[in-house]
């Protein structure tokens, strides 16, 4: 297997690695690969941060092995390679009256990349996180190939949300859910602030249930933004819009301070004060901003941070407080998502427990760097979690007590793979491998 | 009735993106290659992407015997039979220059092996009076030169073969269409130096299908690679023999 030379980043550009890739096409490629140079396995790295960077290292880009091997369509099981994609994965079977269960925010996230980080979606709170719907995952440790289940409990809750650590994910089988068609019917009405947004979210009975936040919004307006409650209906299919790319890295300014105030104005402003019910393909509601590719190059070549923690439900006014710092700050981009989560989680190191979670993107800068480190405080201080699909900057003391299952991880990760071969720059920086 | 179609040496980069675009059209595809067990799983993805049936065969160029097989699988399908050739085999110049036996493997590849089967489906074809052959050559075939004229030469073949066939068959409406690929962005290419106007296997797909369905008879891809090759094909041996590209 050749490899190649290569300078990669995270979703995020902020941070970047150097080192050499492999992309095998067929399995047993891969498999070889695994067993004489094993290396952290990547997808379409949509981790913002550091999660699928191997700086100096190796890595193996699993995004040609992306065929879907059986679907039953008794019972929604699907197996597929590890490097398909989400969205791939809805464009097929949502004709046929399928879903993947949960879908995270984009759907250019592989499935590998998925379990790995135990990903949720927009009806957490209904159907908890990605790794709770998946049958078995096939995993390389060396030269041994092992299919493991629910069955295998802690091999299998240290590979969902293991970030890879327990072995190169190969295949998987999942079990899809039932949807009514492939067009979602959207309810989008207005939160006029905090207190009202967190009403809503909680008596919300919706199956996809999300908030978009206005994080420049201060005084009576804080906490105000959009609330959208979705179902999956048949009908006929408004064409999706057509896609469009940021040929280049914007300007500086692009997400200056007026400029985000504006918009988030505008954005505000677009639904009637009284609410509204639209129709949407699903991709439109579930990967919106997929339709823009390479988004993140509207941050310029310093890149972008997201901070996304999530805290329990009585630890609401921290959240509140962390959003006033945000607001007055006045460094948040348009993209601020808030939404309640339930309890569902599925492995030792997934991000998700019962409470509200917050994510705000910031574009780079040393400002937006001291800030998220306030808001990691004040998140332990809340007794919430951030999450490592997103972060890029936390500590190790920090982050380690976020996760009470930590040593169970450990345990199993130095079985599953006692060389290291498979950390990653995120491993190293929060210090994840090392026994406390 | 759906369009049937043989893809030979359908393990290959090119040759999944293609089957897959197929298959959403909802073809039946034969899927012929070495690697069964990754056959099987391509021959399973186009299935679920909308292939009326999609099957595995045995297929190696340097192995005729696995040719009528395939054949008489082909036979027992109704309607319009297509046939896709996407083998071949590059080995670096330098290695084969220093073991000369590697050069039979690469003619066998990359012309003859193919040529043999088509040989054999071409009256299959003029039969039915209808369908399209897609014969993958290469932007190599146009003009021999030091860092590849084994590959270049094997394809240079295949192109001249390619042109007569076209010239048989076009009496019994069957179309054949010569693709010639500059780099493509493939596990064949993957971690060579950087090569120009390096186009995706998606892209070169798009072309190919779009050239069969308007009855190109020849088709670069990328595009530029017509004026590139060109313009290498005028320069004077005398001077060119003297070049290093």
């Amino acid at each position: 297997m050749r490899w190649k030379s290569d300078t990669y980043t995270g979703w995020g550009r902020a941070l970047s690695a150097a080192g050499e890739k492999a992309r095998p096409e067929r399995q047993n490629h891969l498999a070889a690969i695994a067993a004489s140079e094993p290396a952290p396995a990547i997808g379409n790295c949509r981790s913002y941060g550091d999660a699928c960077l191997n700086d100096g290292g190796k890595a193996i880009d699993t995004t040609k092995l992306d065929r879907i091997l059986s679907f039953d369509a008794e019972t929604g099981m699907v197996e597929v390679e590890a490097g398909l994609t989400l969205g791939d994965l809805a464009k097929i079977y949502a004709p046929q009256g399928w879903l993947p269960a949960v879908m995270p925010g984009t759907g250019f996230a592989t499935v590998g990349g998925a379990i790995a980080m135990d990903v949720h979606g927009k009806n957490h709170h209904n159907l908890g996180s990605f790794g709770q719907h998946v049958e078995d995952i096939t995993l390389l440790q060396g030269d041994t190939e092992r299919t493991i289940t629910a069955k295998n409990k802690a091999l299998f809750q240290a590979t969902i949300g293991g970030l890879g650590q327990t072995g190169i994910i190969s295949k998987a089988t999942l079990r899809l859910q039932r949807c009514k068609g492939d067009v979602m019917m959207v309810t989008e009405r207005r939160a006029e602030g905090w207190d009202q947004f967190l009403d809503l979210l909680d008596r919300s009975e919706a199956t996809y249930t999300v908030g978009w936040i206005d994080a420049t919004a201060q005084g009576d307006k804080l906490g105000r933004g959009i609330l959208e409650e979705a179902e999956t209906g048949a009908g006929l299919v408004p064409a999706p819009k057509k896609s469009k790319a940021i040929p280049t890295d914007a300007p500086g300014f692009a997400l200056s301070k007026p400029i985000v105030r504006t918009f988030n104005e505008a954005y505000y402003r677009r639904v009637p004060a009284s609410g509204r019910t639209v129709v949407k393909p699903i991709q439109d509601f579930f990967f919106p901003l997929d339709r823009i590719h390479d988004w993140n190059r509207l941050y310029g070549k310093r890149g972008f941070h997201q901070f996304q923690c999530v805290v329990p439900i009585a630890e609401a006014p921290a959240l509140r407080a962390m959003l006033d710092l945000i607001a007055q700050s006045g460094l948040a981009s348009p993209l601020a998502v808030l939404k309640r989560m339930g309890p569902g989680r599925a492995g030792y190191l997934s991000f998700p427990m019962e409470g509200y979670t917050l994510a705000v993107d910031f574009p780079n800068s040393t400002e937006a760097r001291k800030l998220i480190t306030r808001l990691e405080e004040m998140t332990t201080e809340a007794s919430g979690r951030i999450y490592f699909a997103k972060d890029a900057l936390a500590t190790p003391e920090r982050v380690q007590a976020m996760y009470p299952d930590l040593s169970r991880w450990q345990k199993e990760v130095a079985k599953a793979d006692p060389g290291g071969a498979l950390a990653t720059d995120l491993i190293r920086r929060l210090k994840l491998r090392d026994p406390a | 009735m759906s369009d049937t179609w043989i893809i030979l040496g359908a393990t290959s980069s090119i040759a999944r993106t293609t089957a897959r675009r197929l298959a959403e059209n909802g073809a039946t595809l034969l899927l012929a290659g070495r690697d069964m067990v990754d056959l099987e799983a391509t021959a399973a993805d186009a299935k679920a992407r909308g292939a009326t049936a999609a099957e595995a065969v045995a297929f190696d160029a340097r192995d005729p015997a696995t040719f009528q097989p395939i054949l008489d699988r082909a036979a027992k399908e109704d309607g319009t039979l297509n046939c896709a050739v996407f083998v071949g085999s590059m080995p670096e110049q330098s290695e084969i220059d220093a073991n000369p036996a590697l050069l039979d493997g690469v003619i066998t590849d990359s012309f003859t092996g193919p040529a043999g089967f088509l040989q054999r489906l071409a009256p299959m074809m003029e039969e039915r009076c209808s369908g399209t052959i897609i014969g993958l050559s290469s932007v190599a075939g146009d003009r021999g030169r030091l860092g590849n004229y084994v590959y270049g030469g094997a394809k240079s073949g295949f192109t001249t073969y390619l042109s007569g066939l076209r010239n048989r068959l076009a009496r019994s409406g069957v179309h054949v269409v010569t693709v010639k690929p500059g780099p493509v962005d493939t596990a064949m290419t993957w971690g060579l130096d950087a090569l120009p106007f390096m186009t995706t296997p998606e892209k070169v797909t798009d072309d190919i299908l779009k050239a069969a369905r308007k009855k190109k008879n020849v088709v670069y891809t990328a595009g530029i690679w017509r004026l590139v090759m060109l313009v290498i094909r005028a320069v004077p041996e005398p001077i060119f023999k003297k070049m290093k590209i």
